[in-house]
């Protein structure tokens, strides 16, 4: 739920969002050819006969690749369909040595889905949302142009031609670009636990095409734009608010959207008419005749089933449920692979080194992973060596924490020691002093002296004056230099004065 | 002595594998052939070293004893559809001259490995588009045969394969490759007096072979005799993991399961085949060979594939369809032919270049296929054709309920003079309409000779058969080849 | 149905091919005549009938994710791949400057 509204001079506006984000699948080889897909080779040089389009050369298509939009189409809990067949999208372009893309018009391999998007004041999603999900299909990449280097011509390299994409096509269901930020960086984060791509927006394995309507609140849907090939949950939000107001301006100085594609400029935030590609927009979409109907087993399906891990919205439920992380601890950890990868990790190495359950220590573990350790991270800034940051240095640190032998203080100056230095914890708390006492004859002991000393004030507490433990716990920890472990203190002087 | 050239595969591969010629004087005696026959312009480039360099492979291979492949030392004639690599490879067409392929294509290959020599790329209707080799770019083939009235008039070899028809004919090659998408491998045999088999769709591997219309295309082999059909399918068929439609199955062993004895078969009769007006001679051929198959022990059963007028139409629409989208490729832009006055931009190059490039017949067939692909006629046309397509194979489907393989004529006429049909499209593609079902269903069928009309050409009589029973067709071609007893042959003129 | 010199135009725009005013005139009595021809479809009732997707009874068959398993469909030729272009430079294919 959003109340996103655009004000414009003749009253309120709602915007309707709808995303294709084209995600390019994660395999070694291209979809139709066994030329590689890595990034960033010279040109021309990942491209077989077949990507090229010579004569006579036919597609035969990867099995990974459509595994992995199987696995991902689960992951969003659509239906998959067990008979998908190939289409052909016919249009001229020198980054398109087929004159068609292979695509999937009429028959996709993945049908309705959902993806949640959960609620974040912050950035006014008051509450959690379903988006749906139309369809996800397979479909080639096409090439690359590049208009610079001749002052005559543009330089063509299909590295890039034939590379798989999935294209994840959402209903207009978002309506504002909060929500569509937040429904993008979920499909990202999505992508990226199943493995099915790798997310890397600047190398542009995801990008996102951009259908931007307006409305008056309650109103059928107005004409939409398509904003081509937007690659950044930034840049996405900053064209919808652009068209939108764009839209609004000019349907208010009596104007009307034209139903066209569009380009966006990163550099002003704005978006403008691509009139080239609307030339005679008229695909001839037929079945590839190359390629026969794709049907899957049930097997094969299950397998794709089997092999998905845990996804962000289970873990997150798991993460508050089992492990009773706050419900803003589980967001923050499973937004992203690497945090809760670290996450689990840590939480693991502590519980093995502390034997004590997980539950035990995961909050402690989750405040380490979000603000502590990013916390003196930062603070360090160019003194800190992150290869020093192991998993078990930490786990070291937060098990001395959990059995009482330094404080939160100490922790911290302990890990900026490691950070530093990259010696052991344990080392460190020795050599540093940086350790608690936990004696508990020197305990007694020190409470006995503050007791002793401060007979007047005993006197007054015993009389009522509650008030006065805190300065108690002051005057012992004074005592101990700070080292006192501060729970411990507290029971002793509790049972002293209190018994 | 007969001369070399006269010799079919069998007795070509036998005579070298004995010893008693080598394979070197074959290459030399058909190189020379082809040398000879350039007025019948079935060559687009000869290349008399390849098939001199496989001989001499073969000599060699022989004198030391090593095994020998079923086609050492057969040269044979490759349609020029086929890349091959280091070769020239056009389709006949403007917009693909000078293309010299990096690779090879998995029949040819395949040919190759199996010991034969190639004589030179064949000529063909421009992209396979045609049915009386009048739209290559490199001119017209001409049929070796002419009209027995002693005039000179050139009569078509057939198409698309015509390249191929006409040099088998004239003893240029003893076998060549052809494609049929629509007939042609049946058609240009039927007008020559050769035989020529297009297998099951699937069976030989579309990788390398321009494509035409790619549910349709289907390689085969044409040769002047059933068993030399039979030996050089055996060669070029068999799975390809790089076609996606080839069809993962043994290729049986045709030739050596030969067997004209047909007791027991059922052959069926088609009566939508009897069309109105039909030729008297094809009528009279027709009837002959029911009469020869009966003799050989078949059953006759009256059956009907009630789709058969609606073959052609739809044909028509999904075969340019596919065309259209096929050769979008073909744009100067990673080979062949570029159009780019100074200043034009990217898109005019490509109508520039496709203007230049493409002949008329393959002109009007491209605007066909965008046209009935277009938005608003897709489904009137496409789908509507698609439809009746399954209709044509469900047809034949249920004719198999009755009989065995199906006897038809190939073609509704013998051979014509070029240039008598050109000027109308409607005309040249009825030529098709006896081969088409087949194609649209993706069936094995072959034509073999049957007789000469009264003018004194060739006409063939075609036999189609069940998904994947090649063994059955052949079969029942050899029992009419046998009865046939068809040797006549062109007058050499050229 | 009879096609004007006007609807070949857009066919042969759609399709890149460039097309004289009188091949326009003269190719539009000749379409109309096939389409007039192939307009017979229509008479059959298709309505029961699914259109054919694979001509035999076959599926499609997937492969390996290997990259470059053999030539003829693996990358790393690019001499090859760029042989035949007209306009070839710097290892890439030249053609006349788009402007987006
Ligand atoms: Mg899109
Ligand atoms: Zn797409």
């Amino acid at each position: 739920m959003t109340t996103y509204r655009i004000q414009g001079r003749t009253g309120e506006w709602e915007v309707v969002i709808g995303l294709e984000v084209h995600a390019q699948v994660t395999s070694r080889a291209k979809l139709f050819s066994t030329a590689s897909t890595a990034f960033g080779a010279e040109p021309n040089t990942q491209v077989s006969l077949v990507d090229a389009a010579m004569p006579g050369m036919l597609p035969v298509p990867n099995r990974e690749c459509i595994r992995q939009a199987v696995r991902t189409g689960l992951a969003v809990e659509a239906t998959i369909n067990r008979w998908s067949r190939f289409d052909r999208k016919n249009y001229f372009y020198a980054d398109l040595p087929q004159g068609y893309q292979i695509s999937q018009l009429y028959h996709p391999l993945v049908g309705e889905g959902t993806l949640l998007v959960e609620a974040d004041e912050k950035a006014g999603i008051l509450q959690d949302k379903r988006i749906g999900i139309e369809r996800i299909h397979v479909e080639q990449d096409a090439g690359k142009l590049m208009h610079d280097q001749h002052p005559s011509m543009s330089y063509v390299d299909l590295n890039r031609s034939g590379v798989a994409l999935m294209e994840i096509v959402s209903r207009p269901d978002m309506r504002s670009p909060a929500e569509a930020g937040a429904y993008l960086r979920k499909l990202r984060a999505i992508l990226r636990y199943v493995g099915s791509c790798d997310g890397n927006m600047e190398e542009g394995s995801l990008r996102a095409d951009v259908n931007v309507s307006v409305r008056r609140p309650g109103e059928p849907l107005g004409t939409r734009t398509e904003t081509k090939n937007v690659n950044s949950v930034r840049f996405v939000m900053q064209a919808i608010e652009h068209e939108a107001r764009r839209q609004v301006e000019l349907i208010e100085d009596g104007g009307t959207v034209v139903q066209e594609t569009r380009l966006f400029d990163p550099g002003t935030g704005t978006t403008r008419s691509m009139r080239s590609k609307e030339d005679a927009q008229d695909y001839r979409y037929f079945p590839d005749p190359d390629l026969l109907p794709l049907e899957l087993d049930e097997s094969f399906v299950e397998e794709c089933r089997a092999s998905l891990p845990e996804l962000p919205d289970a873990k997150r439920r798991r993460y508050i449920e089992v492990l009773g992380l706050s419900p803003y601890n589980a967001r923050e950890l499973t937004a992203e692979v690497e945090t809760f990868a670290r996450f689990e990790t840590l939480l693991a190495e502590t519980a093995r080194s502390s034997g004590k359950g997980e539950t035990e220590v995961a909050t402690a573990v989750a405040n380490w992973i979000l603000s502590i350790a990013p916390g003196v991270m930062n603070a360090l800034g160019a003194e800190a060596n992150p290869a020093f940051a192991t998993a078990a240095a930490q786990a070291a640190i937060l098990d001395m924490q959990a059995r009482g032998d330094i404080s939160g203080g100490q922790a911290k100056e302990i890990f900026e020691h490691v950070l530093r230095s990259g010696r052991a914890p344990k080392e460190i708390a020795e050599t540093e002093g940086l350790k608690q006492e936990s004696d508990a004859g020197a305990i007694e002991a020190a409470v006995d002296r503050v007791l002793a000393a401060n007979a007047e004030k005993v006197a007054e507490y015993r009389g009522g004056k509650d008030k006065l433990f805190g300065f108690f716990v002051g005057q012992v920890m004074k005592a101990m230099q700070g080292k006192g472990n501060p729970g411990l203190v507290n029971a002793v002087l509790k049972a002293r004065l209190d018994g | 002595m007969t001369q070399l050239t006269d010799l079919g595969v069998m007795a070509l591969r036998n005579g070298v594998a004995r010893g008693d010629f080598t394979a070197a004087e074959v290459a030399n005696a058909f190189n020379a052939a082809v040398a000879e026959g350039g007025a019948l312009n079935a060559f687009i480039v000869t290349t008399p070293d390849h098939a001199a360099a496989a001989a001499a492979r073969v000599d060699a291979d022989r004198a030391a004893g090593k095994p020998l492949g079923p086609l050492a030392g057969v040269p044979i004639g490759m349609k020029d559809l086929f890349a091959t690599r280091g070769v020239q490879t056009t389709a006949a067409s403007a917009i693909l001259e000078g293309f010299v392929p990096p690779y090879e294509s998995t029949v040819s290959q395949r040919l190759w490995d199996a010991g034969a020599g190639m004589l030179g790329k064949l000529n063909l209707d421009q992209f396979a588009m045609g049915s009386s080799n009048e739209t290559s770019h490199f001119g017209n083939v001409v049929s070796p045969w002419r009209r027995s009235d002693g005039g000179e008039t050139p009569m078509s070899p057939g198409g698309s394969s015509g390249g191929s028809s006409a040099a088998i004919a004239a003893r240029l090659c003893p076998a060549a490759t052809g494609t049929d998408t629509g007939g042609s491998i049946r058609q240009p045999a039927a007008f020559t007096g050769i035989c020529g088999i297009k297998p099951t769709y699937g069976r030989c591997s579309r990788w390398g072979v321009v494509a035409f219309a790619s549910s349709l295309d289907q390689a085969g082999p044409m040769a002047r005799s059933v068993e030399d059909c039979a030996v050089m399918l055996e060669a070029m068929a068999g799975f390809d993991p790089k076609d996606a439609t080839s069809l993962d199955e043994p290729v049986p062993q045709w030739s050596a399961a030969l067997d004209a004895d047909l007791r027991g078969l059922k052959v069926g009769v088609p009566c939508e085949y009897r069309r109105e007006g039909m030729d008297e001679a094809i009528v009279a051929v027709w009837e002959q060979g029911k009469a020869w198959l009966r003799d050989a022990g078949a059953q006759l059963v009256d059956i009907s594939l009630p789709h058969t007028d609606y073959a052609l139409p739809a044909y028509y629409i999904v075969a340019p369809a596919e065309a259209s989208s096929n050769l979008a490729r073909y744009d100067g832009v990673r080979y062949g032919l570029r159009e780019a006055p100074a200043g034009v931009g990217l898109q005019e190059m490509y109508a520039a270049t496709r203007a230049a490039g493409f002949g008329d017949e393959v002109k009007r067939r491209i605007l066909i296929g965008t046209y009935v692909l277009s938005a608003g006629f897709y489904d009137a046309y496409y789908t509507q054709a698609q439809k009746v397509r399954t209709l044509v194979a469900r047809d034949f489907r249920n004719a198999w309920a009755e009989c065995d393989v199906i006897l038809a004529p190939t073609t509704p006429t013998a051979s014509f003079p070029l240039g008598s049909l050109s000027e109308d499209p409607l005309t040249m593609y009825l030529n098709d309409v006896f081969a088409v079902p087949a194609s649209l269903a993706g069936l094995p069928a072959m034509s073999v000779p049957g007789g000469l009309n009264p003018d004194g050409l060739p006409l063939g009589l075609q036999i189609i058969g069940k998904p994947l029973d090649e063994q059955g067709v052949l079969n029942a071609g050899l029992a009419i080849e046998q009865r046939a007893g068809f040797t006549a042959r062109p007058q050499r003129w050229w | 149905m009879s096609v004007t010199s006007e609807e070949v135009a857009r066919v042969a725009r759609l399709a890149r091919v460039r097309m004289s005013e009188d091949e326009l005139a003269r190719l539009a009595p000749e379409l109309s005549k096939i389409l007039d021809w192939v307009e017979q479809l229509s008479r059959v009732d298709t309505s029961a009938v699914e259109p054919m997707t694979a001509v035999i009874p076959n599926r499609l068959r997937l492969r390996e994710d290997v990259v470059d398993a053999d030539p003829d469909t693996g990358g790393g030729r690019r001499d090859d791949v760029l042989a035949n272009a007209p306009a070839a430079e710097h290892g890439f294919f030249g053609v006349p400057k788009v402007i987006e």
